[in-house]
């Protein structure tokens, strides 16, 4: 029950963070996730966000700043192995999964529904 | 930077509406973002626990499976008009979980599916994600970049 509740409280003041954002300094949305996905990518250059996510397990890899994280953490993996070439072979390594999904279920549910409002 | 110098009666007048534009009420909204935020992030515990348990993944690789079923879902509630509802409650509560991006590329498809399956829904899928994915993966080949010379010369 303990980690649900470091989830929540982790995973809401990040998002508290975003809205500060959104409302002091006029950040759009794009804006928001696009800086998100920056930090956490320069999070896990200092090897932070890894003990971040340790700590609060979900709280850490639902918000957008995981996706930076994942992007950095594919690239390195492949560049152990294969050097400079491999950042480029290995960025999209972990988020694929993401990317792939939101492609596959953005595209379905694109199809099959009427757009609102 | 010559886009954003205002002229001096700009700046007058943007200091004359200020006391005029509505402050958003900051604490409610923090609060709304942490609450939904934080629930979000609750429930993908959740869904980590339950790739850990029955399908024998471990913390490290739970992660990507969890962050799919979220897309999943919040694609569907995009679809049906409820995750639209629940951004205008919550703000960045509903818009920094992986659960906003999938409803960006979901909500930007079907606003243009009436332009075609091509030129419409597909070509606009990432109109409003894409800019996540390019910030994402220059920020990451240039980190990589910096972090690998380090390696290479320690």
């Amino acid at each position: 029950m303990v980690e649900y509740f470091i989830a929540f409280v982790v995973g809401g003041l990040i998002c508290v963070v975003g809205q500060l954002l959104m409302d002091i300094f006029k950040l759009t949305p794009a804006h928001v996730t696009s800086s998100f996905v920056v930090a956490g990518a320069a999070l896990d250059g200092f090897g932070l966000y890894d003990k971040l996510i340790q700590f609060a397990g979900a709280g850490a890899t639902v918000p957008i700043t995981s996706f930076g994280h994942s992007l950095l953490h594919g690239a390195m993996a492949e560049a152990e192995e294969h050097g400079f070439i491999g950042i480029a072979m290995g960025i999209f390594q972990l988020t694929s999964a993401g990317i792939s999904s939101a492609i596959l279920f953005g595209f379905i549910v694109a199809v099959l529904f009427k757009p609102k409002g | 930077m010559g886009k954003n110098e205002l002229s001096p009666e700009q700046q007058a007048y943007k200091e004359k509406i200020k006391p005029l534009q509505p402050t958003p009420p900051y604490f409610v909204n923090c609060l709304k973002a942490f609450l939904i935020g934080g629930l979000i992030c609750a429930i993908g515990q959740g869904i980590t626990n339950f790739y850990i348990t029955f399908f024998n993944f471990t913390e490290k690789t739970a992660g990507n499976p969890t962050v799919a079923t979220l897309i999943l879902v919040a694609s569907l509630l995009t679809g049906i008009g409820v995750y639209d509802k629940l951004g205008q409650f919550a703000g960045a509560g509903s818009i920094v979980p992986v659960t906003g991006f999938a409803n960006a590329v979901t909500s930007a498809a079907l606003e243009h599916k009436s332009e075609g399956l091509v030129l419409g829904v597909a070509t606009n899928l990432f109109k409003l994600a894409g800019a996540v994915i390019v910030f994402g993966a220059v920020a990451a080949y240039i980190i990589g970049m910096i972090r690998y010379l380090f390696q290479m010369v320690l």
